[in-house]
This record gives structure tokens, sequence and C-alpha cells, in this order.
């Protein structure tokens, strides 16, 4: 026979090794030998496929090149991605362990008698490493903040006869009534101690942070 | 049955490029979400935090099925 040896088709359209070609022609007429978009040959003259992965990260074509580079600059933004990922996850884990520690207990910080108006004195609150200031408005008015700036947490000093806390590092100021930012780079209030005051005596009993 | 031929090179660059364009979104997307929380959480509010997680992870997912997609196009190139 004649065609003893060779592969036999099915005619019929779609059919394996055919994909919608018609007559009786195989598919693989269209399959070149080496792929068309490759411009320059490598020096072997071996298709891409036969190449090292370095010579196809490092195409000489300029369309190859540019699409390599967005290929690479895709996977650089996914890296990106992750990471941005990752932080909101450390900072979710933060708030957790933030919130198991967050019992703080009443703390007493002076006597009414012990500052006159406009008088501030510094203590720390909840923990030694939080440093807060008290100061004392007016008669009966006692207001206390956290001492970090809520820029860059430098400590803030009060000015009271102008009204406000001041942070020497970059100039920013706070209202000495409310603790919000009246000018410079802070955005955010400084954080408030809630202070209780009976029996002549000044107590904190907590800390109100707040975003605006 | 369908006709599967592989992308061909001016195909795949419009392809990535519309990926990228996306890809790009959703990490200024997530950019702006980590701020907003970090700025959140500094303020003492937690109730953002676990949301924005949520999205943030939703737009890594997206962002790994386009990389996906782009690996498959690539291998089947092949």
């Amino acid at each position: 026979m004649a065609n003893e040896g060779h592969e036999r088709l099915d005619v019929r359209i779609d059919s394996e090794g055919r994909e919608g070609l018609t007559g009786t022609t195989p598919a693989s007429i269209y399959r070149p030998l080496r792929d068309p978009e490759q411009v320059t040959l490598p020096p072997d003259g071996r298709p891409l496929d036969a190449q090292p992965a370095w010579r196809t990260d490092f195409p000489i074509d300029w369309p190859q090149d540019q699409y390599v580079e967005r290929r690479d600059f895709m996977k650089f933004m996914v890296l990106t991605s992750l990471a941005f990922t990752v932080g909101q996850f450390w900072i979710a884990a933060k708030s957790w362990m933030r919130r198991g520690s967050s019992a703080s207990s009443e703390v007493r910080l002076a006597s009414t008698d012990d500052l006159a108006i406009g008088d501030a004195r510094t203590f720390a609150f909840p923990t030694e490493h939080d440093p807060c200031i008290l100061m004392r408005t007016a008669d009966r008015t006692f207001v206390a903040y956290s001492q970090k700036c809520t820029h860059l947490s430098c400590a803030v000093i009060p000015q009271v006869a102008d009204g406000v806390l001041r942070c020497p590092c970059h100039d920013g100021m706070f209202d000495m009534a409310t603790g919000r930012p009246l000018a410079g780079p802070p955005r955010r209030p400084l954080a408030q101690i809630v202070l209780d005051v009976r029996d002549g005596q000044i107590f904190a009993t907590g800390v109100e942070a707040r975003t605006v | 049955m369908s006709i599967r031929r592989p992308f061909t090179r001016g195909q795949r660059a419009t392809i990535v490029n519309g990926m990228l364009a996306f890809v790009i979104v959703l990490v200024i997307l997530q950019l702006w979400l980590l701020t907003a929380t970090m700025n959140a959480y500094l303020g003492g509010d937690d109730s953002v935090i676990v949301p924005a997680a949520a999205a943030s992870l939703a737009c890594l997912l997206l962002n790994a099925g386009l990389l996906r997609y782009l690996y498959h196009i690539e291998r089947t190139r092949q």
C-alpha cells in the first residue's frame, strides 16, 4: 500500500489534528519551524524554546524587550501588593495585641492645689513609656494629653498664655482646650487622658486616642 | 470545539498592558487602604482594620490571579 506508514487524517472539521481546517491538510502545516516573531536569531541558530532561560529574559528585539519589561514590572507590582497586604495584617496583629493589654488602672496625678492656673506637670500614663502632660487652664479646668506629637512623636511643650501646645521639631501646634491640631504637619489630635477630679485630687483613668 | 491558538506577541503585549493597568489601580487602592488604616489605628479606631485587611487580601488575590493568567499565556506560547 502506498499510504502504509502514513498517518490517516479524520476529515471531519475540528477533529483532532485539524482544528477547524477544511480539506485534508493537517494543522501542523501552519506550525512554523521557528517562532515567526523571533526577529533576531540566537547565535547557535536553535529555536527560542531550546535556548537557555536567561536569553528569553534579556531579548534583543525591541517589541519583545518591551513585553518582557512590562511583564517583569507586573510581577514587581504583585510583589508590592503582597507587601501591602502583609502590612495590613501586621496592623491587625498590633491592634489585637493592643486590645489584650488595654486595661489601665486609675492613677493619682496631683492634688488641685499643686497646680496654679497656667501650670503644667508631666507624668507617665498608662505605662512608664507613655509621657503625658497635665495642665490647669482655668480655675476648675484641668486637661491632660499624651506628650507625643502625632506627627513624629516629639514631645510637645505647653504655651499656656497662647492656649496651645507646640511641637518644636516641625512647628506643629495643638489647641490646648481640645488637643486638635492647629498648624504644622500633625493631622491627628493628641491622645487625651481622661481625668477624674474628686475630693481635691486629680486621677488619670484612661487614654482616648482620636482620629479627628 | 473551540480553536485555541497561542497569542501573538502583539496580542500578548496588549493583554499584559491591560493587566498591568488593572494591577496598578489595585496597588494604589491598597496603598490608600494601608495609609487610612494606619491613621485609624494610631487614632485608636480599630473598627476599620479587619474590613481593610480583607479588602487588601481580595486585591492581592485578584493581582495573583492576573499574574497566574500571565504565566498561563506564557506557557501556552511554548
